[in-house]
């Protein structure tokens, strides 16, 4: 008789468990992304930034042209830069999510990547033939807007906080179209002191919790 | 055995209280539409399970207004949470042992 109630008990508690899952997938947001890892893609974005003006500040010739070492380095900065941001995210989300209890590769964290991906690799590859094509001053605004409508894109599937910081990072590259030249403050102020804002505002609203 | 059986939590023990806390889980918040939505259940429902939830201090309310319409939504607490993994928990033990 006991283990009677204990089988059917099993089958309704497989049932329970089948359900929350289909819930939790349909409904979902991913809310483990890490405030702190905004904070600090900030940090490395100011370094990376610092490092580039000096490289320009050091540069002997009128032109910084394609072939010029000056420029690979700068390159390699930004690629340095992104990477180190992804890798941190990746890093802090994993550890949010297992203290949230939540799953970091779900239906709504790969919702959230592809939406996040498409704007933001759509921009990186329209950067890339601009600068073939010499049209270097439009590359610090393209990359902004980009970055920004990726924000706003992912924004449906994750924090609320990340719309907003998607709308002035797109406010900021359609105004370094009008300041060209000054691309490299615009970056500052974009990637640099924006993520650090915005990723403190939601380190303290989440994860302190 | 006992302490398995200990860890399933009553406020639990049924679809529709466990269908909000998993929402809620992995949501910042969600208002009373969604909810329905999601359950497929009726508002008279809905309202008696979030209040069993509410009781337990599981979950808070948030009433406001968007434009005219009153809009409620609804929280998962951190103790709510715990209770929710904890209960969980015990599930997947409880299927494990049989």
């Amino acid at each position: 008789m006991f283990f009677k109630v204990l089988y059917m008990n099993t089958q309704d508690y497989l049932q329970d468990i089948k359900e929350i899952k289909d819930l939790m997938n349909k409904s979902t947001q991913f809310i483990s992304l890490s405030g702190l890892s905004g904070v600090l893609a900030g940090i490395y974005a100011l370094v990376g930034a610092g490092y580039v003006y000096y490289l320009i500040e050091n540069h002997t010739e009128n032109y910084i042209t394609l072939e010029s070492s000056t420029f690979k380095l700068i390159l390699l900065t930004a690629m340095i830069v992104l990477l180190a941001s992804l890798f941190t995210s990746y890093v802090l989300t994993v550890k949010k999510a297992k203290k949230m209890g939540e799953e970091v590769w779900n239906a709504s964290s790969k919702r959230l990547l592809i939406n996040f991906f498409i704007p933001l690799i759509t921009g990186g590859i329209f950067a890339i033939l601009l600068l073939r094509n010499g049209y270097y001053g439009l590359v610090a605004p393209i990359t902004l807007i980009f970055y920004g409508l990726a924000c706003v894109n992912a924004s449906k599937y994750t924090l609320r906080d990340v719309r907003y910081l998607g709308i002035t990072e797109v406010i900021l590259g359609l105004m370094a179209v009008e300041f060209s030249g000054y691309g490299l403050y615009f970056w500052v102020i974009g990637f640099g002191i924006c993520h650090i804002i915005y990723g403190s505002v939601m380190y303290f609203k989440y994860d302190r919790k | 055995m006992k302490n398995i059986i200990q860890n399933i939590n009553k406020a639990f023990d049924h679809r529709i209280r466990l269908g909000i806390m998993s929402v809620l889980m992995v949501n910042e918040s969600a208002d009373f539409s969604t909810l329905k939505e999601l359950l497929g259940v009726t508002d008279g429902n809905l309202a008696s399970h979030t209040k069993a939830l509410e009781s337990e201090n599981y979950i808070v309310v948030e009433k406001q207004f968007i434009g005219k319409k009153p809009n409620t939504s609804y929280k998962a607490t951190p103790e709510g949470r715990k209770a929710f993994r904890d209960h969980i928990e015990a599930l997947e033990k409880l299927i494990q042992k049989s």
